[in-house]
């Protein structure tokens, strides 16, 4: 066990944790809002993201990001946001539209919603990996040769962001860092303050209590549960772009270990409660760098699910452990 | 070997004979082509053609083909080309094995191309006696395992580790390393050969997992140890994700990795990838002695060769030497492959008894310019 070299730079270890974190804490969202509404773990929220960032990537592509400089870049880059966005919510819609709604309105066990959610992970995932095949039955091989080429390996957008470092207070912080921090940490202000103060987060809140009651109010469940997925869809389109800002690089698999990891933040802060996912993203993060710091990186997974076991044993629900539905205005 | 060599000559002409007769005429009765001819041999390729390493298969398969069509051009018997798929798995592996093994027309592979997928295949191959020549898989165990079958085109890991090690001290003087391996077969393997070489410049380890794509804690270690040089025992995909973490995280020391890298996809880090060093046992083809065949490689496939494809070439060529020769079964395969003493376009091809190169070369590469050039052979 390291120790001197874990103080000597704590401060870095600890800013590129909650950087990574922070994005654990975005996907951790779209578990724990759909889990306060249905009770259900959607597995392939996972591939939401994964889709987002391929869309974050492609937009880059289309538009010759590589060459971009200045003002041009940024406006690529947003246009590239807005893709991830909309990408990512578009997927979590058509997830609930057909691997879900069918079966909660036949009144399906939750372990069946379960299964169904695993194969369109699977699906979802395997579609991308083999989106060259897909391209050549549709003959458009030819025309989309650069964005279908390479389906099972690594793709990149390196080379595209230059990412100044600066120093602050003798720390030497990477300038993406701050930038994914600061965003996710927003953009989950913002989410928290819609469901506890606007119509559409109260209708979600009603109906995370009691679905019966709260539609005997007037509160559309189809609706409020279509909401919650656009949510989460939306809140894993922006993960996937700073995901994208800060590692480059995506493969049609890079959504299951970040998803697992994602779930045991929703977990770790408390299954269905908005504060808990950000908590628990942001420590897991922390926890993972320093743990990697402590005994070697290979431990990392280890650390992270040592550590969520530990937390469950002495809080079973979680650090904040309430759920979607009791949180107060 | 020479009475055997004029014996097996002499079935050959035999051979050709009556396949000749055989396939100048319609009438029957004649024999009918069987095994005894020679006439129905065949080579295969045993490794990924399709998945997530299929990359790496290509140029395996497009070299052994050349080889093939070179001497189907003007041979009589026209040895077929068949290829087992095993997508690089280990899983995969042993049942494809004991399919190769029951085609007994079968007499040569070339492959497996894989560490982890010869492991598993290995048994198979020796209790079949069927010769196998491997252009590419390095784990350095592998030649321990007694298959009398197996053999190895190129210099495993525990030479390449070596040399590695001497580029990092004598051609780039680094007084400080920091060694890094991804906890695989092979990445392990080699980081522990270049980290007990090296002793004490290395100045700190790290083990990172495949898959994983946020390296901080590994670039913090990097950075805090300050290295001149960061070697990593590894493949591409991460070493790509990797060298970019560690640019940007300010380290500015020369990265040093191994053949598992050297792949197109490594220049995707772009800028990041400038300048890194990569050593493999694989031969330039701006090497007079590949000249030709990368001239001919080029004319048949549109691009220039890749990694391993002179190797390939070369293993084949000792099935095809051995064929011409007439022979038609296994054993006497087996006993041609580890008799065999004559210049391939890689290196002297001559097989040790566990199966290893006797003539072992290990070249560095760079990238330059966006492009991965050789440097030369490490001395």
């Amino acid at each position: 066990m390291n120790f001197e070299f874990l103080f000597n730079n704590l401060p870095e270890l600890t800013i590129t944790g909650l950087a990574f974190g922070a994005i654990y804490a975005l996907v951790a969202l779209g578990y724990t809002m759909v889990y306060g509404v249905l009770q259900l773990i959607n597995f392939a929220h996972s591939e939401v993201f994964m889709y987002g960032t391929f869309a974050m990537l492609w937009t880059v592509m289309a538009l010759n990001g590589a060459e971009a400089d200045g003002v041009k870049l940024i406006a690529i880059l947003i246009a590239a946001l807005f893709a991830a966005m909309l990408m990512s919510a578009a997927i979590a819609l058509i997830l609930e539209r057909v691997a879900y709604r069918p079966l909660i309105k036949r009144d399906a066990p939750r372990l069946i919603a379960l299964i169904s959610a695993i194969g369109a992970s699977f699906v979802l995932a395997e579609l991308m990996g083999l989106r060259d095949k897909v391209a050549e039955w549709l003959g458009l091989d030819d025309n989309l040769d650069d964005y279908v080429s390479g389906a099972r390996i690594n793709n990149s957008m390196a080379g595209v962001l230059e990412k100044p470092r600066f120093d602050v207070a003798g720390v030497s912080v990477s300038s993406i860092d701050l930038i994914v921090i600061v965003a996710a940490v927003g953009m989950m202000v913002l989410l928290d303050q819609f469901v506890r103060r606007s119509r559409l987060g109260k209708g979600i809140r009603a109906t995370a209590q009691d679905p019966e009651t709260a539609s005997l109010m007037g509160v559309n469940p189809t609706r409020t549960i279509q909401v919650t997925f656009l949510i989460g869809g939306i809140m894993a389109g922006i993960a996937a772009f700073l995901y994208m800002l800060k590692i480059e690089t995506t493969r049609f698999d890079v959504g299951f270990l970040l998803g697992v990891k994602a779930f045991t933040a929703a977990v770790l802060g408390g299954i269905g409660n908005l504060r808990g996912a950000l908590l628990g993203g942001l420590i897991l993060g922390v926890a993972e760098n320093w743990g990697s710091a402590l005994f070697g990186t290979e431990w990392r997974d280890v650390i992270a699910f040592v550590l969520l076991v530990l937390i469950l044993l002495v809080r079973p629900t979680g650090l904040l452990g309430e759920s979607l539905g009791k949180a107060r205005a | 070997m020479r009475p055997n060599k004029v014996f097996a000559a002499s079935i050959a002409t035999l051979a050709l004979g009556l396949s000749l007769a055989a396939c100048g005429t319609t009438e029957d009765g004649d024999g009918g082509g069987g095994g005894d001819a020679g006439c129905d041999l065949k080579l295969a390729f045993f490794g990924p053609e399709t998945g997530d390493a299929a990359g790496l298969g290509k140029p395996i398969i497009q070299g052994t083909q050349l080889a093939i069509d070179q001497y189907n051009e003007d041979a009589d018997c026209k040895v077929e080309f068949v290829k087992y798929d095993s997508q690089g798995s280990p899983d995969e592996a042993p049942a494809l094995a004991t399919e190769a093994a029951g085609d007994e027309s079968l007499i040569g592979v070339v492959g497996p191309a894989f560490s982890g997928e010869s492991a598993a295949a290995g048994d198979t191959f020796a209790e079949a006696g069927l010769p196998t020549i491997t252009p590419s898989a390095t784990n350095p165990t592998l030649a321990d395992n007694e298959w009398d079958t197996f053999h190895r085109a190129l210099g495993n890991d525990a030479t390449q580790g070596p040399a590695a090690a001497r580029y990092i001290k004598d051609t780039l003087k680094a007084a400080s390393v920091f060694v890094i391996d991804d906890a695989s077969e092979y990445g392990a393997g080699l980081a522990g050969i270049v980290e007990k070489d090296l002793g004490a410049a290395v100045k700190g380890t790290d083990t990172i997992q495949q898959k994983q794509t946020d390296f901080s804690a590994t670039v913090t270690k990097v950075t805090d140890a300050k290295p001149d040089a960061v070697f990593f025992g590894g493949y591409y995909a991460e070493a790509t994700i990797l060298i970019g973490q560690l640019r940007d995280g300010g380290f500015d020391g020369t990265f040093v990795v191994a053949d598992g890298v050297k792949d197109p996809a490594f220049l995707d880090a772009k800028d990041a990838a400038e300048g890194t060093i990569i050593t493999c046992p694989c031969i330039p083809d701006t090497e007079p002695a590949v000249a030709d065949f990368a001239k001919a490689y080029e004319a048949e496939f549109g691009e220039a060769p890749g990694t391993y494809a002179a190797e390939a070439y070369d293993a084949a060529s000792i099935f095809l030497a051995g064929i011409e020769d007439g022979i038609d079964n296994r054993a006497d395969m087996l006993e041609f492959v580890n008799g065999y003493d004559e210049a391939g376009i890689t290196k002297q091809l001559k097989f040790d008894d566990k199966g290893e190169p006797a003539d072992v070369h290990v070249y560095a590469y760079t990238v330059k310019g966006g492009a991965i050039v050789p440097e030369g052979e490490i001395k």
